[in-house]
Protein backbone atom coordinates (compact mmCIF):
# COMPACT_ATOMS: atom_id res chain seq x y z
CA UNK A 1 0.00 0.00 0.00
CA UNK A 2 1.12 3.31 -1.02
CA UNK A 3 1.10 6.28 0.97
CA UNK A 4 -2.03 8.17 1.50
CA UNK A 5 -3.19 11.26 -0.10
CA UNK A 6 -3.33 13.52 2.95
CA UNK A 7 -6.75 14.94 1.46
CA UNK A 8 -7.83 10.98 2.11
CA UNK A 9 -8.47 11.66 5.88
CA UNK A 10 -7.74 15.50 6.70
CA UNK A 11 -8.37 15.07 10.40
CA UNK A 12 -5.62 12.36 11.28
CA UNK A 13 -3.51 14.28 8.61
CA UNK A 14 -4.31 17.10 11.07
CA UNK A 15 -3.58 15.32 14.03
CA UNK A 16 -0.05 13.90 13.39
CA UNK A 17 1.01 17.11 11.30
CA UNK A 18 -0.15 20.13 13.48
CA UNK A 19 1.90 19.30 16.58
CA UNK A 20 5.46 19.13 15.06
CA UNK A 21 4.49 21.96 12.26
CA UNK A 22 3.73 24.03 14.73
CA UNK A 23 6.81 23.29 17.23
CA UNK A 24 9.48 23.23 14.07
CA UNK A 25 7.67 26.96 12.84
CA UNK A 26 7.84 28.51 16.29
CA UNK A 27 10.38 26.92 17.78
CA UNK A 28 12.87 26.41 14.93
CA UNK A 29 12.26 28.35 11.80
CA UNK A 30 11.49 31.67 13.59
CA UNK A 31 14.67 31.55 16.28
CA UNK A 32 16.64 30.89 13.40
CA UNK A 33 15.15 33.94 11.18
CA UNK A 34 15.58 36.16 13.65
CA UNK A 35 19.19 35.05 13.30
CA UNK A 36 19.25 35.63 9.88
CA UNK A 37 17.95 38.87 10.23
CA UNK A 38 20.12 39.87 13.07
CA UNK A 39 23.14 38.96 10.52
CA UNK A 40 21.80 42.13 8.29
CA UNK A 41 21.37 44.27 11.49
CA UNK A 42 24.21 47.12 13.18
CA UNK A 43 24.52 47.79 16.51
CA UNK A 44 23.02 50.95 17.74
CA UNK A 45 23.90 51.86 21.29
CA UNK A 46 24.45 48.99 24.01
CA UNK A 47 21.52 46.81 23.39
CA UNK A 48 19.46 48.24 20.45
CA UNK A 49 20.36 46.87 17.38
CA UNK A 50 19.04 48.65 13.79
CA UNK A 51 17.90 46.00 11.31
CA UNK A 52 19.66 48.15 7.55
CA UNK A 53 19.81 45.58 5.51
CA UNK A 54 23.54 46.08 5.89
CA UNK A 55 26.32 43.51 4.19
CA UNK A 56 28.99 45.02 6.52
CA UNK A 57 28.83 42.01 9.16
CA UNK A 58 29.39 39.69 6.52
CA UNK A 59 32.18 42.06 4.91
CA UNK A 60 33.84 42.03 8.11
CA UNK A 61 33.71 38.23 8.10
CA UNK A 62 35.90 38.27 4.71
CA UNK A 63 38.67 39.82 6.96
CA UNK A 64 41.93 37.79 7.12
CA UNK A 65 41.72 36.96 10.72
CA UNK A 66 38.52 35.58 10.57
CA UNK A 67 38.98 33.64 7.27
CA UNK A 68 41.97 32.43 9.17
CA UNK A 69 39.87 31.22 11.64
CA UNK A 70 37.39 29.67 9.81
CA UNK A 71 40.50 28.13 7.69
CA UNK A 72 41.82 27.12 10.71
CA UNK A 73 38.60 25.29 12.04
CA UNK A 74 38.23 23.59 8.82
CA UNK A 75 41.80 21.99 8.62
CA UNK A 76 41.30 21.19 12.12
CA UNK A 77 38.09 19.26 11.61
CA UNK A 78 39.30 17.68 8.16
CA UNK A 79 42.43 16.23 10.26
CA UNK A 80 40.41 15.00 13.12
CA UNK A 81 38.40 13.21 10.74
CA UNK A 82 41.09 12.21 8.64
CA UNK A 83 42.35 10.32 12.26
CA UNK A 84 39.00 9.28 12.66
CA UNK A 85 39.09 7.26 9.97
CA UNK A 86 42.04 5.74 10.18
CA UNK A 87 41.80 4.88 13.70
CA UNK A 88 37.88 3.81 13.17
CA UNK A 89 38.09 1.40 9.95
CA UNK A 90 39.82 -1.37 11.41
CA UNK A 91 37.29 -1.45 14.47
CA UNK A 92 34.41 -1.30 12.29
CA UNK A 93 36.32 -4.26 10.24
CA UNK A 94 36.69 -6.42 13.40
CA UNK A 95 33.41 -5.79 14.73
CA UNK A 96 31.39 -6.67 10.90
CA UNK A 97 33.88 -9.57 10.76
CA UNK A 98 33.17 -10.41 14.58
CA UNK A 99 31.32 -14.11 16.07
CA UNK A 100 27.34 -13.06 16.39
CA UNK A 101 27.50 -13.65 19.98
CA UNK A 102 30.60 -10.54 20.10
CA UNK A 103 29.51 -8.09 18.08
CA UNK A 104 26.61 -6.54 19.62
CA UNK A 105 28.77 -6.08 22.49
CA UNK A 106 31.56 -4.58 20.92
CA UNK A 107 28.62 -2.55 19.20
CA UNK A 108 27.49 -1.06 22.82
CA UNK A 109 30.96 -0.58 23.95
CA UNK A 110 31.63 1.76 21.19
CA UNK A 111 27.98 3.27 21.77
CA UNK A 112 28.39 3.73 25.79
CA UNK A 113 31.37 6.82 25.59
CA UNK A 114 28.93 8.53 22.84
CA UNK A 115 26.10 8.16 25.88
CA UNK A 116 28.58 9.91 28.40
CA UNK A 117 28.31 13.23 28.90
CA UNK A 118 30.57 15.26 26.47
CA UNK A 119 31.78 17.80 29.46
CA UNK A 120 32.90 14.44 31.68
CA UNK A 121 34.51 12.90 28.67
CA UNK A 122 36.40 16.21 27.82
CA UNK A 123 37.17 16.63 31.66
CA UNK A 124 38.78 12.96 32.24
CA UNK A 125 41.03 13.65 29.15
CA UNK A 126 42.16 17.17 30.74
CA UNK A 127 42.45 14.71 33.81
CA UNK A 128 45.09 12.49 31.71
CA UNK A 129 47.09 14.81 29.95
CA UNK A 130 47.43 17.50 32.41
CA UNK A 131 51.30 18.28 32.79
CA UNK A 132 51.15 16.33 36.36
CA UNK A 133 48.60 13.24 34.67
CA UNK A 134 48.87 9.91 33.69
CA UNK A 135 50.03 11.15 29.95
CA UNK A 136 53.09 12.86 31.28
CA UNK A 137 54.13 10.02 34.02
CA UNK A 138 54.27 7.41 31.47
CA UNK A 139 56.69 9.56 29.33
CA UNK A 140 58.54 10.38 31.86
CA UNK A 141 58.80 6.70 32.87
CA UNK A 142 59.56 6.11 29.50
CA UNK A 143 62.27 8.48 29.45
CA UNK A 144 63.60 7.62 32.52
CA UNK A 145 63.90 3.62 30.90
CA UNK A 146 65.81 5.43 27.74
CA UNK A 147 68.43 7.55 30.02
CA UNK A 148 69.10 4.52 31.81
CA UNK A 149 69.42 2.42 28.66
CA UNK A 150 71.48 4.52 27.64
CA UNK A 151 73.47 4.69 30.60
CA UNK A 152 74.22 0.62 29.76
CA UNK A 153 75.30 1.41 26.81
CA UNK A 154 77.60 3.87 27.78
CA UNK A 155 76.60 7.08 26.60
CA UNK A 156 75.61 10.33 28.38
CA UNK A 157 72.52 10.12 30.39
CA UNK A 158 69.73 12.42 29.00
CA UNK A 159 69.11 15.39 30.49
CA UNK A 160 66.22 15.55 33.51
CA UNK A 161 62.49 14.90 32.54
CA UNK A 162 60.99 18.60 31.32
CA UNK A 163 56.81 17.29 31.70
CA UNK A 164 55.59 18.00 28.53
CA UNK A 165 53.20 20.60 27.65
CA UNK A 166 49.85 18.70 26.45
CA UNK A 167 47.22 20.01 27.29
CA UNK A 168 45.99 23.83 26.07
CA UNK A 169 47.44 23.74 22.60
CA UNK A 170 46.19 22.70 19.45
CA UNK A 171 47.49 18.88 19.82
CA UNK A 172 45.47 18.70 22.52
CA UNK A 173 42.13 20.05 20.82
CA UNK A 174 42.98 17.28 17.84
CA UNK A 175 43.30 14.93 20.59
CA UNK A 176 40.13 16.07 22.48
CA UNK A 177 38.05 15.96 19.08
CA UNK A 178 39.32 12.54 17.98
CA UNK A 179 38.39 11.06 21.53
CA UNK A 180 34.98 12.79 20.90
CA UNK A 181 33.88 11.99 17.73
CA UNK A 182 35.73 8.58 17.11
CA UNK A 183 31.84 6.87 18.04
CA UNK A 184 30.37 9.05 15.28
CA UNK A 185 32.48 7.65 12.23
CA UNK A 186 32.96 3.67 13.49
CA UNK A 187 29.17 3.69 13.92
CA UNK A 188 28.20 4.70 9.76
CA UNK A 189 31.22 2.59 9.27
CA UNK A 190 30.10 -0.51 10.40
CA UNK A 191 26.72 0.08 9.21
CA UNK A 192 28.22 -0.16 5.38
CA UNK A 193 30.85 -2.90 5.66
CA UNK A 194 27.60 -5.33 7.74
CA UNK A 195 25.87 -4.21 4.14
CA UNK A 196 28.66 -6.13 2.05
CA UNK A 197 28.71 -8.90 -0.07
CA UNK A 198 30.88 -11.29 1.76
CA UNK A 199 31.75 -13.77 -1.34
CA UNK A 200 32.80 -10.68 -3.04
CA UNK A 201 36.07 -10.30 -0.73
CA UNK A 202 36.08 -14.34 -0.92
CA UNK A 203 36.36 -13.74 -4.65
CA UNK A 204 38.91 -11.34 -4.50
CA UNK A 205 40.67 -13.84 -1.81
CA UNK A 206 40.80 -16.59 -4.35
CA UNK A 207 41.53 -15.17 -7.11
CA UNK A 208 45.05 -14.20 -5.65
CA UNK A 209 44.77 -10.87 -4.14
CA UNK A 210 46.07 -10.14 -0.71
CA UNK A 211 44.32 -8.79 2.48
CA UNK A 212 45.05 -5.68 1.99
CA UNK A 213 44.69 -5.29 -1.78
CA UNK A 214 41.37 -6.55 -1.67
CA UNK A 215 40.22 -4.26 0.92
CA UNK A 216 41.69 -1.27 -0.81
CA UNK A 217 40.28 -1.94 -4.20
CA UNK A 218 36.96 -4.21 -3.26
CA UNK A 219 36.62 -3.12 0.29
CA UNK A 220 36.72 0.22 0.27
CA UNK A 221 35.29 1.33 -3.29
CA UNK A 222 31.82 -0.86 -2.06
CA UNK A 223 31.92 0.93 1.20
CA UNK A 224 32.21 4.12 -0.47
CA UNK A 225 28.99 5.38 0.67
CA UNK A 226 29.24 4.28 4.49
CA UNK A 227 32.65 6.04 4.56
CA UNK A 228 31.09 9.38 3.04
CA UNK A 229 28.78 9.74 5.52
CA UNK A 230 31.32 8.55 8.18
CA UNK A 231 33.54 11.55 7.29
CA UNK A 232 30.13 13.96 7.48
CA UNK A 233 28.91 13.09 10.48
CA UNK A 234 32.35 13.28 12.03
CA UNK A 235 33.21 16.60 9.84
CA UNK A 236 30.56 18.53 10.60
CA UNK A 237 29.99 18.44 14.66
CA UNK A 238 34.06 18.78 14.53
CA UNK A 239 33.69 21.60 12.60
CA UNK A 240 31.30 23.49 14.58
CA UNK A 241 32.95 22.03 18.27
CA UNK A 242 33.22 24.67 20.93
CA UNK A 243 33.58 22.92 24.50
CA UNK A 244 36.67 20.96 23.27
CA UNK A 245 38.53 24.13 21.77
CA UNK A 246 37.43 26.14 24.42
CA UNK A 247 38.46 23.72 27.25
CA UNK A 248 41.54 21.62 26.05
CA UNK A 249 42.93 24.69 23.58
CA UNK A 250 45.10 27.33 24.22
CA UNK A 251 45.10 31.56 23.35
CA UNK A 252 45.56 29.78 19.42
CA UNK A 253 42.95 26.99 18.94
CA UNK A 254 40.17 29.03 18.67
CA UNK A 255 37.60 27.82 16.66
CA UNK A 256 34.93 29.19 14.90
CA UNK A 257 32.44 28.35 17.24
CA UNK A 258 34.47 30.27 20.09
CA UNK A 259 34.20 33.54 18.44
CA UNK A 260 30.42 33.18 17.64
CA UNK A 261 30.16 32.76 21.78
CA UNK A 262 32.73 35.90 22.23
CA UNK A 263 30.37 38.12 20.00
CA UNK A 264 27.55 36.79 21.98
CA UNK A 265 28.84 36.87 25.89
CA UNK A 266 32.08 39.28 25.98
CA UNK A 267 31.92 40.98 22.49
CA UNK A 268 29.01 41.93 22.60
CA UNK A 269 28.36 42.23 18.77
CA UNK A 270 25.16 40.16 18.15
CA UNK A 271 24.85 40.93 14.55
CA UNK A 272 28.48 40.19 13.57
CA UNK A 273 28.03 36.91 15.69
CA UNK A 274 24.80 36.00 13.79
CA UNK A 275 26.51 36.68 10.41
CA UNK A 276 29.92 34.23 11.73
CA UNK A 277 26.70 31.20 12.87
CA UNK A 278 25.27 31.75 9.31
CA UNK A 279 28.24 31.24 7.56
CA UNK A 280 28.96 27.85 9.49
CA UNK A 281 25.50 27.09 8.51
CA UNK A 282 25.87 27.99 4.83
CA UNK A 283 29.32 25.85 4.99
CA UNK A 284 27.15 22.73 6.23
CA UNK A 285 24.67 23.38 3.83
CA UNK A 286 27.53 23.37 0.95
CA UNK A 287 29.20 19.72 2.38
CA UNK A 288 26.25 18.27 2.56
CA UNK A 289 25.47 19.00 -0.95
CA UNK A 290 28.38 17.70 -2.19
CA UNK A 291 27.95 14.64 -0.21
CA UNK A 292 24.55 14.70 -2.08
CA UNK A 293 25.96 14.84 -5.30
CA UNK A 294 28.59 12.22 -5.12
CA UNK A 295 26.25 9.76 -3.93
CA UNK A 296 24.04 10.93 -7.60
CA UNK A 297 27.25 10.38 -9.54
CA UNK A 298 27.17 6.31 -9.09
CA UNK A 299 24.08 5.60 -9.54
CA UNK A 300 24.16 7.34 -13.33
CA UNK A 301 26.28 4.79 -14.31
CA UNK B 1 38.63 -16.04 24.97
CA UNK B 2 40.30 -17.58 21.94
CA UNK B 3 43.09 -15.45 22.29
CA UNK B 4 45.02 -17.79 20.48
CA UNK B 5 42.85 -19.48 17.81
CA UNK B 6 42.31 -23.16 18.37
CA UNK B 7 40.12 -23.55 14.78
CA UNK B 8 41.71 -22.64 11.32
CA UNK B 9 41.25 -19.16 10.96
CA UNK B 10 39.13 -18.52 7.79
CA UNK B 11 39.59 -16.31 5.19
CA UNK B 12 36.70 -13.63 6.44
CA UNK B 13 37.56 -13.88 10.31
CA UNK B 14 39.23 -10.51 10.59
CA UNK B 15 38.25 -10.20 13.66
CA UNK B 16 40.50 -13.09 15.40
CA UNK B 17 43.85 -11.75 13.35
CA UNK B 18 46.27 -10.73 16.68
CA UNK B 19 46.31 -7.46 14.98
CA UNK B 20 42.89 -7.07 15.04
CA UNK B 21 42.52 -7.45 18.18
CA UNK B 22 45.64 -5.63 19.53
CA UNK B 23 43.96 -2.39 17.09
CA UNK B 24 40.31 -2.82 18.48
CA UNK B 25 41.83 -3.59 22.07
CA UNK B 26 43.77 0.22 22.31
CA UNK B 27 40.87 1.89 20.79
CA UNK B 28 38.58 0.28 23.55
CA UNK B 29 41.44 1.38 25.87
CA UNK B 30 41.26 4.44 24.42
CA UNK B 31 37.64 5.30 24.67
CA UNK B 32 37.48 3.73 28.19
CA UNK B 33 40.71 4.62 30.21
CA UNK B 34 39.94 8.29 30.76
CA UNK B 35 36.51 7.79 32.59
CA UNK B 36 37.63 4.79 34.07
CA UNK B 37 40.91 6.94 35.62
CA UNK B 38 38.27 9.37 36.62
CA UNK B 39 35.83 7.07 38.76
CA UNK B 40 39.13 5.96 40.56
CA UNK B 41 40.00 8.88 41.13
CA UNK B 42 37.18 10.16 42.73
CA UNK B 43 37.85 7.96 45.22
CA UNK B 44 41.56 9.62 46.01
CA UNK B 45 42.23 10.72 49.54
CA UNK B 46 43.68 13.72 47.84
CA UNK B 47 43.49 17.42 46.64
CA UNK B 48 45.42 16.90 43.66
CA UNK B 49 44.41 14.39 41.33
CA UNK B 50 47.09 12.09 40.59
CA UNK B 51 48.71 10.48 43.26
CA UNK B 52 46.68 8.10 45.01
CA UNK B 53 46.44 8.80 48.99
CA UNK B 54 44.25 6.08 49.79
CA UNK B 55 40.72 5.35 49.49
CA UNK B 56 37.86 8.07 50.59
CA UNK B 57 34.31 9.17 50.02
CA UNK B 58 34.30 12.30 51.10
CA UNK B 59 34.18 13.92 47.52
CA UNK B 60 30.73 12.73 47.50
CA UNK B 61 30.13 13.74 50.40
CA UNK B 62 31.20 16.98 49.70
CA UNK B 63 29.31 16.45 46.02
CA UNK B 64 26.26 15.87 47.64
CA UNK B 65 25.98 18.34 50.29
CA UNK B 66 26.96 20.80 47.87
CA UNK B 67 23.35 22.57 47.13
CA UNK B 68 24.26 24.36 43.98
CA UNK B 69 25.57 20.99 42.29
CA UNK B 70 22.34 18.88 43.61
CA UNK B 71 20.18 21.68 42.41
CA UNK B 72 21.56 21.79 38.90
CA UNK B 73 21.60 17.90 39.01
CA UNK B 74 17.57 17.79 39.72
CA UNK B 75 17.02 20.84 37.12
CA UNK B 76 19.34 18.79 34.44
CA UNK B 77 16.97 14.90 35.34
CA UNK B 78 14.05 17.30 35.38
CA UNK B 79 14.83 18.85 32.35
CA UNK B 80 15.85 15.52 30.38
CA UNK B 81 12.91 13.51 31.53
CA UNK B 82 10.49 16.84 30.59
CA UNK B 83 12.46 16.87 27.11
CA UNK B 84 12.33 12.76 26.75
CA UNK B 85 8.44 12.58 27.37
CA UNK B 86 7.66 15.63 24.67
CA UNK B 87 10.24 14.68 22.11
CA UNK B 88 8.70 11.18 22.10
CA UNK B 89 5.32 12.25 21.39
CA UNK B 90 6.21 15.01 19.10
CA UNK B 91 9.03 12.96 17.32
CA UNK B 92 6.60 9.84 17.12
CA UNK B 93 3.89 11.58 15.12
CA UNK B 94 6.13 13.55 12.84
CA UNK B 95 7.05 9.70 11.80
CA UNK B 96 3.90 8.77 11.59
CA UNK B 97 3.03 11.96 9.51
CA UNK B 98 5.84 11.49 7.01
CA UNK B 99 6.09 7.55 6.53
CA UNK B 100 1.79 7.37 6.10
CA UNK B 101 0.84 10.66 3.97
CA UNK B 102 1.47 12.18 0.68
CA UNK B 103 1.30 15.88 0.86
CA UNK B 104 2.44 19.15 -0.61
CA UNK B 105 5.93 20.63 0.02
CA UNK B 106 7.06 17.27 1.63
CA UNK B 107 10.53 17.07 0.60
CA UNK B 108 10.68 20.91 2.28
CA UNK B 109 9.04 19.63 5.78
CA UNK B 110 11.07 16.51 6.05
CA UNK B 111 14.20 18.35 5.40
CA UNK B 112 12.96 21.29 8.11
CA UNK B 113 12.24 18.54 10.54
CA UNK B 114 15.77 16.98 10.37
CA UNK B 115 17.45 20.15 10.24
CA UNK B 116 18.38 20.26 14.16
CA UNK B 117 20.16 17.24 13.56
CA UNK B 118 22.75 19.07 11.39
CA UNK B 119 22.63 22.43 12.31
CA UNK B 120 25.41 23.03 14.97
CA UNK B 121 25.03 23.16 18.56
CA UNK B 122 26.51 26.95 18.96
CA UNK B 123 24.05 28.33 15.72
CA UNK B 124 21.13 27.01 17.79
CA UNK B 125 22.14 28.26 21.42
CA UNK B 126 22.51 31.89 19.44
CA UNK B 127 19.09 31.32 17.91
CA UNK B 128 17.58 30.55 21.27
CA UNK B 129 19.45 33.35 22.96
CA UNK B 130 17.60 35.85 21.15
CA UNK B 131 14.78 34.29 20.93
CA UNK B 132 14.32 33.43 24.53
CA UNK B 133 16.26 37.27 25.73
CA UNK B 134 15.74 39.78 23.11
CA UNK B 135 12.20 38.34 21.13
CA UNK B 136 9.96 36.89 23.56
CA UNK B 137 11.65 38.72 26.54
CA UNK B 138 10.69 35.44 28.35
CA UNK B 139 10.62 36.13 32.38
CA UNK B 140 13.77 34.46 33.90
CA UNK B 141 12.62 34.60 37.11
CA UNK B 142 9.95 32.00 37.83
CA UNK B 143 8.80 29.49 40.34
CA UNK B 144 10.84 26.15 39.77
CA UNK B 145 10.02 24.19 37.33
CA UNK B 146 8.15 26.71 35.11
CA UNK B 147 12.05 28.40 35.14
CA UNK B 148 13.31 25.43 33.09
CA UNK B 149 10.22 26.15 30.24
CA UNK B 150 12.64 27.60 27.79
CA UNK B 151 15.77 25.31 28.19
CA UNK B 152 13.32 22.23 28.13
CA UNK B 153 11.64 23.77 25.11
CA UNK B 154 15.23 24.05 23.34
CA UNK B 155 15.98 20.34 24.53
CA UNK B 156 12.96 19.50 23.01
CA UNK B 157 13.69 21.08 19.75
CA UNK B 158 16.94 19.53 19.19
CA UNK B 159 15.54 15.95 20.72
CA UNK B 160 12.39 14.93 18.59
CA UNK B 161 13.90 14.45 15.29
CA UNK B 162 16.37 12.24 16.36
CA UNK B 163 13.10 10.42 17.62
CA UNK B 164 11.31 10.56 14.65
CA UNK B 165 14.40 9.31 12.52
CA UNK B 166 14.81 6.38 14.60
CA UNK B 167 10.58 5.37 14.37
CA UNK B 168 10.61 6.04 11.17
CA UNK B 169 12.94 3.87 10.05
CA UNK B 170 11.03 1.08 12.66
CA UNK B 171 7.72 2.23 10.59
CA UNK B 172 9.23 1.19 6.99
CA UNK B 173 9.20 -2.30 8.48
CA UNK B 174 5.45 -2.24 9.46
CA UNK B 175 3.10 -4.33 7.50
CA UNK B 176 0.13 -2.16 6.29
CA UNK B 177 -1.92 -5.46 6.20
CA UNK B 178 -2.09 -5.46 10.10
CA UNK B 179 -3.77 -1.82 10.02
CA UNK B 180 -5.93 -2.92 7.28
CA UNK B 181 -6.88 -5.98 9.21
CA UNK B 182 -7.85 -4.17 12.78
CA UNK B 183 -10.04 -1.55 10.53
CA UNK B 184 -11.67 -4.44 8.90
CA UNK B 185 -12.44 -5.78 12.76
CA UNK B 186 -13.71 -2.51 13.54
CA UNK B 187 -11.21 -0.51 15.17
CA UNK B 188 -11.12 3.51 14.72
CA UNK B 189 -8.11 4.98 13.87
CA UNK B 190 -7.39 5.96 17.84
CA UNK B 191 -7.42 2.35 18.09
CA UNK B 192 -5.22 1.15 15.35
CA UNK B 193 -2.39 3.90 16.40
CA UNK B 194 -2.41 2.62 19.85
CA UNK B 195 -3.06 -1.36 19.87
CA UNK B 196 -1.22 -1.99 16.16
CA UNK B 197 1.06 1.14 15.38
CA UNK B 198 2.46 1.67 18.99
CA UNK B 199 3.42 -1.86 19.95
CA UNK B 200 5.16 -2.04 16.45
CA UNK B 201 6.88 0.91 17.11
CA UNK B 202 8.31 0.24 20.70
CA UNK B 203 11.99 -0.89 20.35
CA UNK B 204 12.12 2.63 18.80
CA UNK B 205 10.64 4.78 21.04
CA UNK B 206 13.12 2.85 23.63
CA UNK B 207 15.95 3.57 21.44
CA UNK B 208 14.33 7.23 20.93
CA UNK B 209 13.91 7.84 24.95
CA UNK B 210 17.14 6.28 26.08
CA UNK B 211 18.99 8.75 22.78
CA UNK B 212 16.76 12.12 23.40
CA UNK B 213 17.50 11.79 27.50
CA UNK B 214 20.95 11.02 26.49
CA UNK B 215 21.43 14.02 24.37
CA UNK B 216 19.39 15.99 26.97
CA UNK B 217 21.46 15.38 29.99
CA UNK B 218 24.60 15.50 27.49
CA UNK B 219 24.08 19.11 26.18
CA UNK B 220 25.88 22.07 27.71
CA UNK B 221 26.14 24.48 24.55
CA UNK B 222 22.40 25.08 23.75
CA UNK B 223 21.44 25.62 27.30
CA UNK B 224 24.35 27.99 28.52
CA UNK B 225 22.85 30.04 25.60
CA UNK B 226 19.14 29.53 26.87
CA UNK B 227 19.52 29.51 30.37
CA UNK B 228 19.06 32.53 32.22
CA UNK B 229 20.96 33.42 35.41
CA UNK B 230 19.65 31.86 37.70
CA UNK B 231 18.64 29.04 36.02
CA UNK B 232 21.46 26.15 36.46
CA UNK B 233 21.73 22.39 34.83
CA UNK B 234 24.61 20.21 36.03
CA UNK B 235 26.68 20.22 32.80
CA UNK B 236 26.40 24.26 33.11
CA UNK B 237 27.95 23.82 36.61
CA UNK B 238 30.39 21.22 36.14
CA UNK B 239 31.82 23.74 33.46
CA UNK B 240 32.25 26.34 35.54
CA UNK B 241 34.08 24.24 38.46
CA UNK B 242 36.23 22.65 35.69
CA UNK B 243 37.01 26.41 33.88
CA UNK B 244 38.37 27.93 37.58
CA UNK B 245 39.25 24.85 39.46
CA UNK B 246 39.71 21.08 38.79
CA UNK B 247 38.16 19.68 42.38
CA UNK B 248 37.91 15.71 43.17
CA UNK B 249 33.77 17.17 43.80
CA UNK B 250 33.89 17.21 40.03
CA UNK B 251 35.12 13.46 39.79
CA UNK B 252 32.83 12.21 42.38
CA UNK B 253 30.06 14.30 40.59
CA UNK B 254 31.06 13.09 36.96
CA UNK B 255 30.98 9.47 38.70
CA UNK B 256 27.31 9.41 39.81
CA UNK B 257 26.53 10.69 36.26
CA UNK B 258 28.40 8.50 34.62
CA UNK B 259 26.67 5.23 36.65
CA UNK B 260 23.20 7.11 36.04
CA UNK B 261 24.42 6.70 32.23
CA UNK B 262 25.19 2.73 32.44
CA UNK B 263 21.95 2.32 34.64
CA UNK B 264 19.52 4.25 31.59
CA UNK B 265 21.63 1.52 29.46
CA UNK B 266 21.07 -1.83 31.22
CA UNK B 267 17.37 -0.48 31.46
CA UNK B 268 17.06 -0.17 27.90
CA UNK B 269 18.81 -3.46 26.99
CA UNK B 270 16.71 -5.30 29.54
CA UNK B 271 13.65 -4.14 27.99
CA UNK B 272 15.05 -4.58 24.52
CA UNK B 273 18.03 -6.68 24.00
CA UNK B 274 21.24 -5.68 22.59
CA UNK B 275 21.02 -6.53 19.48
CA UNK B 276 17.91 -3.96 18.96
CA UNK B 277 19.57 -0.95 20.85
CA UNK B 278 22.88 -1.48 18.74
CA UNK B 279 20.55 -1.51 15.40
CA UNK B 280 19.02 1.83 16.19
CA UNK B 281 22.12 3.64 15.03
Amino acid sequence: MAEQDWKANKRVFAAVSLPTLLWTLLFFVIPMAIVWFYSFGENKGLTEIEFSGTLDNYKRATEFLYLSIFGKSFAVAALVTLICLIIGFPVAMAITFASEKWRPWLLLGIMLPFWTNLLIRTYALMMLLGTQGFANKGLEALWGGASWFRTLVGLQPLPTWEPVQLLFNNFAVVFGLVYVHLPFMVLPLYAALDRLDRSLIEASLDLGAGHFRTIMRIVVPLAAPGIVAGVMITLIPALGAYLTPDLMGGTDSQMIANVIERQFKKANDWPFGAALSFILIYAMFILIALQAMRRKGPEVR
Amino acid sequence: MALFARTPRAPLEYSRTLWMRAWVGLVMLFLYAPLIVLMIFSFNDSKRNVVWRGFTTKYYEKALGNDVLVEALVNSLTIAALATIASLILGAVAAVMLWRFRFPLKGAVDGTISLPIIVPEICMGVAFLIFFAKWLEWPTDLIWPFNLGAIVIAHITFCFPFVTMVVRSRLASFNREQEEAAKDLGAGEWAVFRDVLIPHMKPALVAGALLSFTLSLDDFVITYFTSGPDTITFPVKVYSMVRFSVTPEVNAASTLLIILTIVLTAVALKLQGVKAIAETH
